[in-house]
């Protein structure tokens, strides 16, 4: 292999001639850039410079460009300056880099605050959008689902049940836990400050009506957004990447009808069963922490939950939980269809749909807080 | 090394690829020289692929051993083996562009991670690659999804080819293209090859490509190299796949 490149300047009578030697590659594109830059400023300063590549004993692109962009730079009022001693094997090369434009475009997309400011108030204004995207997907996949009540045999009864196993089934084991130990903390919580007061049998009241009112199922909500919400919209959305969708659509078949209505469904069914069974983990979880740490025994704890709370409290609970589905549901629609063609896309999609997700399922929980709290249950 | 090709570029000995119970590539030999196009053709699903990517480094081997450069990719420490990989440019099937970079980007992106020079040489650079694949410069700015198909080829060819390397692999560069860009596809190949030395490792189906641009062609089948020689050889050959590849109704079209 050759040595380092080198670029001499030799006195040609009036001219001069910058003697090119070494190994002009990529490799060596730092160094190379540095010479080019430094013999640049020799133009004009002779009326006759040219340049001799016949001692360069290996070229590339960056090689050629850089002795190329030397080349325009050195020629001066109206006189080209030449390349002299370049072998046949480099000629196309050369020839090549020739072709390419003197100005390099310039990047447009620079970070500015004015950009900034844009992007804010577009996304800003993007609210309006969103609701109208998500009132229509309700509309879309309520359309859907008559069309398949008046044919039934277009329900897809095997999607259905594959995506209630994916969100339902295979949910089951972390929600519990999860829900269990949410119970074991009230617990412990209400039992460590009750006591001061000498109150300590009152937690079966606050774990009671806590966990069926609000914390069961609000929190087995935010657990399927971030679960099954983004694995919807991440399905979606790299079926839409690879033009799935648009295959489907080109067939007869509507996507609402073929990918979406079996997902919302299975989520629907799923949530009031995944918060009824985290509903029974948490009192469990708290009915234990209650004997062992607060020394309330099973059958005390059970007199008193049957006391404390009513059936209006669970089924508060249940009512909420598939209007909760469907929030999930359509936003993580909607996201996976609004993805566009990078990878970038996919993962802001996902992650805004667990984002609006989890804000829209704690807005309607207020929403039922206030809507209950007047109807008197 | 007695008894071989002394300048090969690509060794590979006696590899053995098995995908569960299926065997793909069942003790294969392979060189390749310096300077050559060499095409690789075979049935589909035959594994021309994957002794891509064998080679490559993408998909693990049950036994046998290559050398790239010289260098035996297993025994490499990890700076010898980024130092092959400098040398090599892969463009793959899809073109494998990251997504969520510009054009430019993505031509750049290789050259930016290895070497230290100015945000105007790159884009100066980046220009010379799009014309080189004929791509003009405004097309820079679009991401590849705003491209089509054969401009996506042309961009991944031009990043595979960013840091000027010695070696490159082309998994199936044609397909895709319509037959004038093929063309100029195969003419750009040869140029490249010739004006750089540039070694070319390339994946085809391309009945043109193999008789205006490869050196030499190689045949995989039953996991094994079939036949290795000049297009001549292969019209020659008395392989039942390979007569009805090379005198069938599209092979016959090609020669006029």
């Amino acid at each position: 292999m050759s040595g380092d490149p080198t670029l001499e300047r030799i006195a040609r009578g009036n001219g001069l001639a910058l003697c090119a030697a070494g190994s002009w590659t990529a490799r060596f594109a730092p160094v190379l850039e540095r010479m080019v830059a430094d013999a640049e400023k020799l133009s004009g300063t002779r009326p006759n410079i040219s340049i001799d590549v016949s001692q360069v004993s290996k070229l590339d692109t960056f090689g050629a460009w850089l002795i190329e962009r030397l080349r325009r730079s050195l020629t001066h009022g109206g006189v080209e300056a030449q390349i002299a001693g370049l072998s046949a094997n480099y000629s196309s090369l050369v020839d090549e880099v020739r072709r390419v434009k003197a100005e390099p475009i310039v990047d447009t997309d620079r970070l500015t605050i004015s950009g900034m400011l844009e992007q804010i108030g577009r996304a800003v204004a993007g609210i309006g959008g969103t609701l109208i995207g998500l009132i229509d997907m309700l509309g879309a996949v309520l359309a859907a689902a008559a069309h398949v009540l008046i044919r039934p045999r277009h329900f897809r009864l095997t999607s259905t049940i594959h995506h209630l196993e994916q969100v339902c089934w295979r949910a089951v084991p972390i929600v519990v836990l999860i829900t269990f130990l949410i119970g074991c903390i009230i617990s412990q919580q209400g039992i460590f400050h009750f006591r001061k007061f000498g109150a300590d049998i009152f937690v079966v009241d606050m774990l009671g009506v806590l966990v069926l009112r609000e914390i069961g199922v609000l929190l087995v909500a935010i657990m399927v957004a971030g679960r099954s919400g983004s694995a919807y919209t991440a399905e979606l959305g790299s079926m839409k990447m690879r033009e799935e969708i648009d295959a489907l659509r080109t067939m007869g078949f509507d996507p609402i009808e073929v990918l979406i209505l079996p997902r919302m469904l299975a989520l629907v069914l799923a949530l009031p069963i995944l918060a009824f069974l985290g509903a029974m983990a948490a009192l469990y979880g708290g009915g234990l922490v209650a004997w062992l740490y607060g020394g309330v025994e099973p059958e005390a704890f059970l007199l008193r939950l049957r006391d404390a709370i009513s059936i209006d409290h669970f089924v508060v609970g249940l009512i909420k939980a598939p209007v909760m589905a469907a929030v999930i549901g359509i936003v993580a629609c909607v996201e996976g269809l609004s993805v566009q063609g990078s990878a970038e896309s996919l993962g802001q999609h996902t992650t805004s749909s667990v984002v609006k997700g989890i804000f829209f399922v704690i807005v309607m929980d207020g929403v039922f807080a206030i809507f209950f709290a007047s109807i008197g249950m | 090394m007695a008894g071989e090709i002394s300048d090969a570029i690509i060794r590979v000995r006696d590899i053995t690829v098995q995908f569960g119970k299926t065997r793909v590539l069942d003790g294969l030999n392979l060189d390749v020289k310096r300077g050559e196009i060499l095409g690789f053709v075979g049935p589909s699903g035959a594994g021309k692929s994957v002794l891509t990517r064998t080679i490559i480094g993408l998909v693990p081997k049950l036994s046998g051993r290559i050398e790239v450069f010289g260098v035996d990719l297993d025994a490499a420490s990890a700076s010898e083996r980024r130092g092959v990989e400098r040398r090599w440019g892969i463009l793959f099937q899809q073109g494998a562009l990251f997504s969520s970079l510009t054009v430019r980007q993505n031509i750049q992106f290789p050259v930016r991670e290895y070497l230290n020079v100015s945000q105007r040489l790159l884009d100066e650079i980046m220009v010379a690659k799009l014309g080189m694949v004929g791509l003009r410069p405004e097309v820079a700015d679009r991401y590849p999804s705003e491209l089509s198909g054969g401009m996506i080829k042309r961009v991944a060819l031009a990043r595979a080819l960013a840091l000027d390397p010695e070696l490159v692999f082309l998994d199936e560069p044609t397909s895709g293209l319509d037959p004038i860009g093929a063309g100029d596809f195969d003419e750009l190949v040869r140029t490249l090859q010739r004006t750089l030395g540039l070694t070319v490792f390339m994946v085809t189906h391309d009945l043109d490509s193999l008789y205006t641009a490869c050196d030499r062609i190689a045949v995989l089948g039953n996991g094994k190299i079939i036949a290795a020689g000049s297009i001549a050889d292969m019209q020659a050959s008395q392989h039942p796949w390979l007569r009805q590849y090379f005198h069938g109704k599209r092979a016959r079209a090609v020669m006029g």
